[in-house]
């Protein structure tokens, strides 16, 4: 069983045509700016709106595990007791709670990803396994048959990756994989380590790699003003391209600060107040740069 | 780590902005503008003319000739004139927005034309002088023969029951029958020829053996005149642009006159030689139907594009037009469309039609007879037109088949994301199909097309009336109360059961199949009667002539003339009942949450003090709209048999009765004679609209809606409609146009009929923002997802908001 939070229809904007995006949970990494929180934790979540929530009380009487009490008027959910078991979520009538994440056989995925075929056939679309982190996901064995039936079927998988999980599962998966959407979210190792919470050698190392196998390679920059964007930060990406690495187009991400409500949903504080997206006129500069590499270079998705 | 992005600097293409720039020259912006600024207002004349002629010719003629002689005297007598700058002539009435009523069909009581006056919406201006006349020559002469009291006198208790209260409507109380499109004959030939046409099939009359010659030779002389009549007009435009020519001195109006002149004095008795002429022509004919009588959807030239292709391409060849000149022509066209709103409703007709547009309807695209792509260049005119233009009439849609070059759609689409509803996408496919099954030849089936809303039918070749919205949820409503009516306060179907006799699903769908029997039966029975009563006193000579098969015949359009006649009754609340039945099927009877008698009472009092319930039918219950099979296949099942039930019942014209499932504006009436339904849409709110989900239900996004939707079997239906909303930023740049292409492809690719794009703008998302619960459907552009917006937090809402109001500067 494999741990979804999220199963999107008519993703039009990540990858070629009309696609089936899965969101795997869990992630190895810890983006300070990260805008899918909730994708972090491999186990379910409880997710509480503030906004909806009514302060009604029905959540503490139905809860199995007393993990929800009233103070100061409020629910609180003490997250050690909560299982995610979703008793409160049918409950209230405010529509205040919901559980992110459920286990899914991968037939189940496979049934999913296969209702919109006949889409991706119209476009040249497919399935975009993401999260999350896909590469991470356990059992990992799962996940490889999941890419060769959906390659079974005739339908074009995606993978949607950070980049940071052993060698030896990328190279499971390259026979049924049509493209990865490869994140680098900062060449320096010390920035790397300070704001994703880990070193960045295995993910530059896995995508020589896969260079080298020869796959089909979206390179994505997500792009923090005054993080990530500066000339230089570009500049030894297109050092990185000039060792001999093939990739097929290159996405400029600029932040965006969407994911904000999630953290309180989560009980959780967003330390990304701050940031912001670079200026128009920089995201053409850095995209001047990379240019120089020949390989095409896209703002956004 | 998906997706951090934010899509900024979308710029358009050059090729698009060039599009942008060409824009209206000024001659047509002053005509357009004009159009949208007149009030509507009541023309009274028509009404005065037509009692003088029924005075001078009643009793002495048949009824036939009656009506083509009333036709004549109008348009021998109707005040004329030509605006400045026009190059189309000719108006139903006097003016832009002058409405001519139809006494004969509605004589309107001083109360209904105040009403009319004095209503906030879709309101027409009477005068005292209109309501003078009306009190003194119309009402005395008209009230006790028109056709709408006609009807009224010979309906039974229970029809009147059921139809008072909103269990079905009809169309016929007010307006003619129609839903009439043409076809290319009147670009082939003139009205003289027609004529002759006429004279031959009279020579041909066989008296000696054929026991109705009598009636087909009146009928045949009532077409003889109804040609006089449109001839007449004709040339009386021809005379008056002369005349005004002669006193004009600014040249190039006088210039304008004289070419008008030279037009009026070939169309409409002769073919037309040129593409201005064949334009000209096509307002001529449109005039005359639709003052003969007010058929329903007024009047369409069909496959306008392929049928003024070959004038287009011979005067462009000649050096005679240009392509600017072309696209001058046609929107002073579309002008004239948009001058004319629907003749004045009242009364039930009114809420099921509440709007001044009149649903001419112009199918571009699609493909020729022989089967071949029939996009030509004016095809692509007709789009720039209607991307000008920006007009609710004529409607202006495509014909999408799998034929149709990419560029094309590409084209279309651009227009449609713009998020003014048109074009709608129709397939052209699925209509070949839907014509084939009904028993239409491949040829004629690939003449035809959709009009109205979006009803099939053979252009040219069929008399396809639409003969009233059918309110399915409604009957489910009496289906839970054993027959009674909570909201009437009366017993209106049959007695089968309270909701506690219902043990299983499979009992309550059975009773509810039953009362849908026992309603249609009524309708029906009302229907036939009605038919054979516009047959006997409301012939349409005019609309006869250019009807194929009707001369041949020597037999009335109304009266079963027309190669092919169709009955259609429109299914209504598909989204609704399918999500109401789902509820209870899925709560009641599998989960047992509650019982059905807890239901039903909770709906009498509109889910007030059962929060628990309406969360768990409105929440937590499988909906249609989601390719969620529980729910799909109980649509599927209640299409099926009312489908069925419908399908294959005879009219009176010898044609038979089948479906389509379209609302125009009814699914607002329908749910206001409703209670509270079992899916918590709440008392007298609107019921879901042609085959869209009901509002707010789905929540999977467009492919799993359309999915839905195509599980339908749209290939037994004379149409279906589907409303597809996003927002702006979904379809913009240049990925959204294209998945917005596939996505049309993969429907039609799955038989689905129709779809049309609801791009919504700041102010929708404002209030959607304040009542979250009725946008739970809609769809807005995050960032490098899309999601729905309700689930945004109040801040990103503001962003978003705040983001779309920039895009549309």
């Amino acid at each position: 069983m494999l741990n979804i939070f999220d199963i999107q229809r008519y993703s039009i904007h990540d990858g070629d045509g009309i696609r089936t995006t899965i969101f795997f949970k869990g992630c190895p990494l810890r983006c300070v700016w990260c805008h899918n929180p909730e994708s972090q934790r491999c186990e379910p979540e409880m997710l509480w709106n503030q906004e909806k929530c009514i302060s009604c009380g029905d959540c503490v009487a139905v809860c199995p595990q007393k993990a929800v009490s009233i103070q100061n008027h409020l629910p609180v959910l003490e997250r050690s007791r909560c299982i995610a078991c979703g008793e409160c979520v049918e409950e209230c009538l405010e529509g205040a709670r919901a559980v992110s994440g459920s286990l899914k056989m991968v037939w189940e995925l496979l049934d999913a990803g296969e209702r919109d075929q006949m889409f991706y056939e119209e476009s040249g679309g497919g399935v975009t396994l993401s999260g999350g982190e896909v590469m991470t996901a356990n059992p990992f064995s799962e996940v490889i048959e999941l890419c060769r039936k959906f390659w079974e079927m005739g339908i074009s998988v995606y993978i949607d990756t950070s980049g940071f999980a052993p060698w030896e599962r990328f190279e499971s998966l390259l026979p049924y994989v049509t493209a990865f959407l490869y994140d680098i979210k900062a060449m320096d190792t010390e920035k790397h380590q300070k704001w994703i919470g880990v070193e960045n050698a295995l993910i530059l190392d896995n995508l020589r790699r896969l260079s080298k196998a020869g796959a089909d390679i979206r390179l994505r920059l997500p792009l923090v003003a005054g993080i990530n964007d500066s000339r230089e930060d570009i500049q030894a990406v297109l050092e990185l391209l000039r060792e001999g690495i093939h990739v097929r187009r290159i996405h400029l991400l600029p932040y965006h600060n969407t994911g904000k409500g999630k953290y309180a949903r989560l009980g959780r504080c967003y330390e990304g107040e701050a940031f912001a997206p670079p200026s128009q006129e920089r995201l053409e500069e850095l995209a001047q740069i990379l240019r120089q590499s020949g390989v095409p270079v896209v703002i956004g998705g | 780590m998906t997706g951090e992005m934010t899509k900024t600097g979308e710029t358009e293409t050059s090729a698009q902005r060039a599009k942008e720039v060409h824009g209206m020259n000024e001659r047509i912006r002053r005509l357009r503008e004009e159009s949208l600024n007149t009030q509507p207002r009541i023309y009274i004349e028509r009404a005065v003319l037509e009692t003088e002629a029924y005075e001078k010719y009643e009793g002495a003629v048949s009824v036939s000739e009656l009506r083509a002689l009333t036709l004549l005297h109008y348009f021998s007598h109707k005040k004329i004139s030509i605006h400045r700058g026009e190059l189309i002539v000719g108006e139903k009435g006097d003016g832009p927005q002058s409405s001519p009523t139809f006494p004969e069909l509605c004589c309107h009581t001083l109360e209904d034309m105040k009403v009319m006056n004095d209503r906030e919406l879709i309101n027409f201006t009477v005068t005292e002088q209109d309501l003078k006349i009306q009190e003194e020559k119309i009402i005395p002469f008209w009230e006790k023969r028109s056709i709408r009291r006609r009807i009224l006198n010979n309906m039974t208790e229970e029809w009147k029951t059921a139809y008072s209260c909103g269990i079905f409507t009809e169309f016929m109380e007010q307006r003619g029958p129609g839903h009439t499109v043409g076809s290319e004959k009147i670009y082939l030939k003139g009205f003289r020829e027609y004529q002759q046409e006429i004279h031959a099939a009279m020579e041909k009359l066989d008296v000696l053996h054929d026991p109705n010659a009598l009636r087909r030779r009146e009928q045949l002389k009532a077409m003889d005149t109804a040609c006089e009549a449109v001839i007449v007009l004709g040339q009386r435009y021809a005379a008056l642009a002369r005349e005004m020519a002669q006193a004009e001195t600014d040249p190039q109006w006088k210039a304008d006159l004289l070419k008008i002149a030279e037009n009026c004095e070939v169309v409409p008795a002769h073919k037309p030689q040129t593409f201005h002429q064949a334009l000209q022509m096509y307002w001529f004919v449109h005039l005359a139907v639709t003052s003969e009588l007010n058929p329903w959807d007024s009047y369409s030239p069909g496959r306008l594009d392929q049928h003024v292709y070959p004038f287009y391409r011979r005067d462009t060849e000649a050096g005679i037009l240009t392509r600017d000149g072309a696209l001058e022509l046609l929107e002073c066209l579309w002008v004239k469309f948009n001058n004319q709103p629907a003749p004045p409703k009242v009364g039930i007709t009114l809420k099921e039609s509440g709007t001044y547009t009149d649903f001419a309807n112009i199918n571009t695209g699609g493909i020729a007879p022989d089967g071949s792509n029939g996009v030509n260049e004016v095809s692509y005119l007709i789009l720039d037109c209607m991307d000008d233009m920006k007009l609710l009439q004529p409607s202006s849609n495509v014909q999408i088949s799998r034929k149709t070059p990419q560029k094309f759609l590409l084209r279309a689409c651009e227009i449609s994301r713009k998020g003014w509803g048109q074009p709608a996408f129709y397939n052209t496919e699925a209509i070949v199909q839907e014509l084939l099954a009904a028993g239409k030849s491949l040829e004629d089936a690939r003449r035809g097309g959709t009009s109205g809303c979006v009803e099939t039918g053979a252009f040219g070749n069929e008399a396809y009336i639409l003969t009233g919205y059918f309110n399915l949820p409604k009957i489910l409503e009496l289906t839970l109360y054993n027959g009674y009516d909570h909201v009437a306060k009366k017993q209106l179907g049959l007695k089968l059961g309270n909701a506690e006799d219902f043990h299983s699903y499979e009992e309550l769908l059975s009773a509810f199949q039953k009362q849908i029997d026992y309603f249609l039966d009524i309708k029906v029975k009302g229907s036939n009667i009605i038919e054979k009563i516009y047959a006997e006193y409301m012939p349409v000579p005019f609309l006869s002539v250019i009807t194929n098969d009707c001369i041949q015949k020597g037999m009335d359009y109304n009266a079963g003339g027309a190669r092919y006649n169709t009955s259609y009754i429109q299914g209504v609340g598909i989204g609704t009942v399918t999500d109401c039945l789902s509820a209870i099927r899925y709560q009641v009877f599998d989960k047992q949450r509650f019982t059905l008698p807890e239901l039903t009472q909770a709906m009498l009092h509109d889910f007030e003090g059962q929060p628990k319930i309406l969360r768990l039918v409105q929440e937590h219950s499988p909906k249609y709209g989601n390719d969620d099979d529980y729910a799909d296949s109980i649509m599927q099942s209640v299409f099926e048999y009312y489908q069925k039930a419908v399908t294959g019942r005879p009219n009176m014209r010898g044609g038979m009765y089948r479906v389509n499932m379209l609302p125009t504006t009814c699914h607002v009436y329908f749910g206001e004679v409703m209670l509270a339904s079992a899916n918590g849409r709440r008392a007298h709110k609107p019921v879901s609209e042609g085959i869209s989900p009901e509002k707010g239900a789905d929540v999977n996004g467009p492919t799993a809606v359309v999915k839905s939707c195509a599980k339908m079997d749209h290939l037994k239906t004379g149409g279906t409609l589907l409303n597809q909303k996003f927002t702006p930023s979904v379809v913009a740049g240049e990925q959204g146009l294209q998945q917005m292409a596939n996505l049309i492809r993969a429907y039609f690719a799955m038989d689905g009929h129709h779809i049309q794009f609801n791009v919504i703008d700041r102010q929708t998302l404002l209030a959607a923002q304040a009542n979250p619960e009725e946008y739970k459907d809609l769809i807005v552009r995050v960032a490098g997802y899309s999601d729905h917006f309700r689930n945004l937090s109040r801040a990103l809402q503001d962003e978003i908001i705040a983001r779309t109001e920039q895009s549309f500067s």
